[in-house]
């Protein structure tokens, strides 16, 4: 396993966002949890990766329990995540904002390399490596905001509403780089996301949040067949 | 050069130097502080009872006072990292009232009376004053210079601005920003304890009035007019500021007033300074450099 989330507790003073929420993660897998708007995803997202730590609960990550550990820790262990509005350093250029991904890390990456092949797969951010973030459109920092989550090569991928604000057309092409890398690069995913069905259709597993606390659980299919889920979610 | 122009000149570059420190908790690593004339006071202080006291000189005292400056510095940063910018503005103008408080009231430090008969400095079996004072404040205002323009060519540099920015998504990037607000703590300290040391051995007398929270304010009302974050701003806005009121004397009454003045319209109207990403300065001088440059 390399993600276990055990019961965890999210509250913002008497607002208990997440109230006890469990799942796990193999290794290579792509898992969604969709939700709408204000159930829990952010705040879980957050505890995962350590930004706001849950109140109650445990988060164990290869075996190890993470729970207190601080977030910039947990970045050099291998968990990375896409926030949500992409939170790029406004004032640093694309290629800075790149670099930054490296920073903290004990072991050694070939940056050029790593950066030419983000290059390969993210066209526009060659183009623009030398322009401020803050002077990108929402699909470029999005784009930057996955790169420079990359450029690390973690084992998980926290991707929180990359889809938020983008055109049908750039979502589609969003999530086929996360599920290329998913298949191809083996990286484990974990998806939260409103758009459940551009999500479902990418992951193999998926979860229902509702209101803080899972509803439903299953394979992507069977959660794409489920009638609860196909009225809410996908507006069938 | 008259004496008097070096004087004021002098004076300015030490200030200068004081205010690159500045530059770097505030303009780089985006920490208010308005308590730094406590770390110029005991960069000042340590430097006079080295100098008065134990009978080192200036060149071997230099080390120690630029190794407390930063430790003390380091130390006082400590509780900073944890609070608010709210909390972070009032806790360093407490530690201003403290340190002076200190050197007023501690018989150790002089009390009242502060510390005279510091030693010129002695450079080659020369003792330094007046014009040779002046080079030698400019070699090490720009030695000061040369490592505030590495900070923002490194590595730490963007660990800083990134920090600064947006701290959250820094942690998430295995950027901690406990290690990086202390690091500017630690080097904007130090660079304020060398100011002190310069200043203790030019002015020969020093008194704890002289590190009060006006200088500080000072201090501040200059890197915001020059400019927070870049190279040049601390010194423009020293320069600007240290010779306006020599140019209008009537304002030397009312310092604080005008430095008050001055710090709240900059911050209302032009944020970046003089010299900012997106001021009227930049504006105006952009053409005349693009055309320098081809
Ligand atoms: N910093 C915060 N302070 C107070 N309440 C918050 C905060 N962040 C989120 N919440 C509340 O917690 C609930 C869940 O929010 P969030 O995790 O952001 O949901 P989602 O990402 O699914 O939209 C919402 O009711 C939201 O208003
Ligand atoms: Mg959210």
């Amino acid at each position: 396993m390399l993600l276990e989330v055990k019961d965890i507790h999210v509250a913002y003073g008497d607002i208990e966002a997440v109230c006890g929420v469990s799942f796990s993660l193999e290794k290579d897998e792509l898992v969604s949890i969709i939700g709408a708007n204000g159930a829990g995803k952010t705040s879980i997202l957050n505890s995962i990766m350590g930004i706001f730590p849950p109140r109650k609960g445990s988060i164990i990550f290869k075996g190890r329990d993470i729970t207190a550990m601080p977030a910039h820790q947990r970045a050099r262990i291998g968990i990375r995540i896409v926030p949500e509005r992409s939170r790029l350093f406004p004032r640093l250029t694309v290629y800075e904002n790149l670099l930054t991904g490296v920073y903290g890390l004990r072991k050694k990456i070939p940056v050029d390399k790593r950066i030419s092949w983000l290059y390969g797969m993210f066209p526009i951010l060659k183009e623009r490596r030398g322009q401020l973030a803050n002077t990108l459109s929402g699909g470029e920092q999005q784009q930057l905001s996955i790169a420079r989550a990359l450029i690390s090569d973690p084992e998980l991928l926290l991707v929180d509403e990359v889809s938020m604000g983008l055109m049908p057309k750039l979502v589609e092409q969003v999530f086929g780089i996360l599920k290329q890398l998913n298949e191809e690069h083996g990286l484990t995913i974990l998806l939260v996301e409103q758009n459940a069905f551009a999500s479902l259709n990418i992951s193999t597993r998926g979860y229902v949040l509702e209101t803080g606390t899972c509803a439903l659980s299953g394979s992507a299919a069977e959660l794409m067949d489920n009638p609860r889920v196909q009225e809410v979610y996908l507006g069938h | 050069m008259s004496s008097y122009t070096i004087t004021i000149g002098t004076i300015i570059v030490i200030q200068a130097i004081a205010v690159c420190g500045l530059n770097v908790i505030v303009g780089y690593a985006g920490q208010i502080s308005l308590g730094h004339a406590a770390f110029f006071g005991i960069g000042a202080y340590t430097a006079a009872m080295l100098s008065t006291k134990a009978g080192l000189s200036f060149w071997t005292a230099l080390p120690l006072v630029i190794a407390i400056g930063g430790f003390i510095g380091f130390l006082l940063g400590l509780p900073s990292i944890r609070v608010r910018e709210d909390f972070l503005a009032i806790t360093t103008i407490g530690i201003n009232f403290i340190v002076e408080a200190v050197f007023r009231y501690v018989p150790f430090f002089g009390g009242a009376l502060g510390i005279g008969g510091i030693p010129r400095i002695v450079f080659f079996g020369e003792r330094l004053k007046g014009m040779t004072f002046l080079l030698l404040c400019l070699v090490f205002l720009f030695l000061v210079l040369l490592v505030c323009w590495w900070l923002t060519r490194c590595w730490a540099s963007l660990a800083c601005y990134a920090v600064r920015d947006e701290e959250s998504a820094a942690s998430t990037m295995g950027i901690s920003h406990v290690r990086f607000k202390l690091l500017a703590f630690v080097i904007g300290t130090s660079m304020a304890a060398l100011a002190g040391s310069l200043y203790a051995h030019y002015m020969q007398f020093i008194n704890a009035g002289d590190f009060s929270f006006p200088v500080s304010v000072g201090f501040l009302s200059m890197l915001v007019l020059g400019g927070m974050g870049t190279i040049w701003g601390p010194v423009i806005g020293t320069l600007i500021l240290g010779v306006l009121p020599e140019i209008f004397r009537p304002l030397v009454d009312y310092r604080i007033l005008f430095y008050t003045l001055l710090l709240l319209l900059m911050i209302r109207f032009q944020p970046g300074g003089l010299l900012g990403e997106e001021s009227a300065m930049r504006r105006v001088l952009a053409p005349i450099l693009r055309r320098g440059k081809a």
